[in-house]
């Protein structure tokens, strides 16, 4: 059972306050959104919950453990791709299992199973400037999978597509959750793209930044492509904008 | 087909640009404008290096020999001060001067210096190619090093990866670019390192051919070998190419 929980956040770069005691929960196979303007500490919760920045306050607890300021525990994709460019895409996707300790023969073996299941079947030897901006961030996603299948934090892994990609990346990445039962923490800037993902979004708003709101989506799994036409995907659109 | 055009033109252009040069040389050597001991023409350059061809090749085996000992020595040595110095900010800190100050030192003044303290053999001569040649791997790597992409470090940190591994897998790499440009330079700097040390005191070597011919004024001879140490480099120098080549298939693929 993969739950995690983050309780009583506060962080301060500097003098700063950037994050006011902050608090969230994601269960099991749940997509959470984070969801607010730029600028709000978003990226910064998540450095907190990845461990890599040591909050002033709080705690976060994985599966019971409490691993505040420890790396290495769950899953962490950047905004940018970060695929490194001297690997190949296969190369770089079982980057973290060789981090791990595992032989590259036995690691590659692992990750290829997940090609065809990623629609990256034939990108292996491939170096990442060969592929597609769409195509490196379903690679990203797979190392980050390849990590941990526990719990991923994605900072706004489809930020830096444009807008046909970006719809083609929401359809492919539904299809895929249904799949791979990931229990995700979502950052995104985009009010369309956290209600047509998420289970549950959680507004951050104000600075220092705070949970404000916390709204349901109800509508099933798996979505339809188009529920984002919808009376009530527009019925949530209209809430959320209200309160940001 | 176009990129493939350019890249013919760009090799026509230099070598005519030669070609042209050492034709004008010629005539104006056969014409009687420049007096023949003082600049010899190419064709009696050539006569020159046929004829003393195998000493040529025995001198210039000793020459290399230095200079492979010195840049491997030089390199290794090079290697390992960067990786200390970009793993300690003290270190960095204490050495960095230090280092820049064995560059000021001209290489003519400590080379009898060495001779001194070594001998005429074999081990001054590659001190002095480790003194000229480690400084550029040192500093182009300390500077590959430090320029690796912050985020990219994160990410292995939120991975779980230790110092080592994040050198092995991010720093390393990146660094190896700049790496080979400075691999480049060193190369051609124990070339000359070991004609600038032969020159001051040994038995064989190219530098010491040079000396030789230079007393006996058979400038012919000299050109002969100037052409040769340029030869040498310059084939070096493609020989470093291809080996990055080889370590980063990566560049290849992206063009």
């Amino acid at each position: 059972m993969a739950e995690l929980k983050v309780s009583g956040i506060t962080f301060a770069y500097e003098e700063t306050p950037v994050l006011a005691d902050v608090s969230l929960e994601l269960h099991e196979q749940e997509l959470v959104s984070i969801l607010g303007a730029s600028g709000c500490g978003k990226t910064t919760l998540f450095h907190i919950i990845s461990g890599l920045h040591k909050p002033q306050q709080g705690k976060v607890v994985l599966n019971g453990k409490d691993i505040t300021g420890c790396p290495g525990q769950i899953s962490y994709m950047m905004q940018k791709d970060l695929l490194l460019p001297y690997r190949t895409i296969e190369d770089n996707v079982i980057l973290p299992l060789l981090l791990k300790g595992e032989k590259k023969k036995e690691a590659r073996k692992k990750v290829s199973l997940y090609f065809e299941e990623f629609g990256l079947e034939g990108t292996q030897k491939k170096y990442p400037r060969q592929l597609s901006g769409g195509m490196r961030q379903r690679a990203a996603l797979l190392r980050t999978y390849m990590f941990s299948s526990d719990v991923a934090l994605l900072d706004e892994p489809f930020s830096a597509l444009d807008t046909l990609t970006k719809g083609e990346m929401h359809r492919w990445y539904l299809d895929v959750m249904d799949k791979i039962h990931l229990s995700t923490l979502f950052i995104t800037h985009d009010i369309d793209e956290a209600i047509l993902l998420s289970d549950r979004i959680c507004l951050l708003t104000g600075k220092p930044g705070r949970v404000t709101e916390e709204i349901v989506i109800e509508e099933p799994r798996p979505r339809k492509k188009e529920f984002n036409l919808t009376e009530e995907f527009l019925e949530y659109k209209r809430r959320i904008l209200e309160r940001l | 087909m176009k990129r493939k055009l350019q890249s013919i033109t760009s090799k026509i252009l230099p070598a005519t640009a030669v070609l042209v040069l050492l034709a004008l040389w010629q005539t104006a050597s056969a014409a009687g404008l420049i007096s023949g001991f003082l600049l010899p023409s190419p064709l009696e350059v050539v006569k020159a290096f046929a004829e003393d061809f195998p000493l040529l090749m025995d001198n210039a085996r000793v020459t290399l020999l230095e200079a492979f000992a010195g840049l491997a020595v030089g390199v290794l040595v090079g290697f390992v001060t960067a990786v200390l110095m970009d793993g300690f900010e003290w270190l960095y800190q204490a050495v960095y001067p230090l280092i820049v100050l064995t560059q000021t030192v001209p290489t003519v003044a400590i080379a009898p210096l060495l001779v001194l303290w070594f001998g005429y053999e074999m081990l001054p001569k590659v001190i002095l190619i480790v003194i000229v040649t480690f400084f550029p791997i040192t500093v182009s790597l300390l500077d590959g090093f430090r320029a690796s992409d912050q985020d990219t470090i994160s990410l292995l940190r939120s991975m779980g990866a230790s110092k080592t591994q994040i050198f092995r897998y991010v720093k390393f790499p990146g660094a190896l670019g700049s790496f080979f440009a400075s691999l480049r330079i060193s190369v051609s700097y124990a070339v000359v390192g070991a004609v600038i040390s032969e020159w001051l005191g040994g038995f064989n070597g190219l530098g010491v051919y040079m000396t030789r011919v230079k007393k006996a004024f058979s400038f012919d001879k000299m050109f002969a070998v100037i052409f040769l140490i340029s030869a040498i480099s310059l084939f070096l120098m493609w020989a470093v190419n291809i080996l990055q080549r080889i370590s980063m298939p990566w560049e290849e693929e992206n063009r």
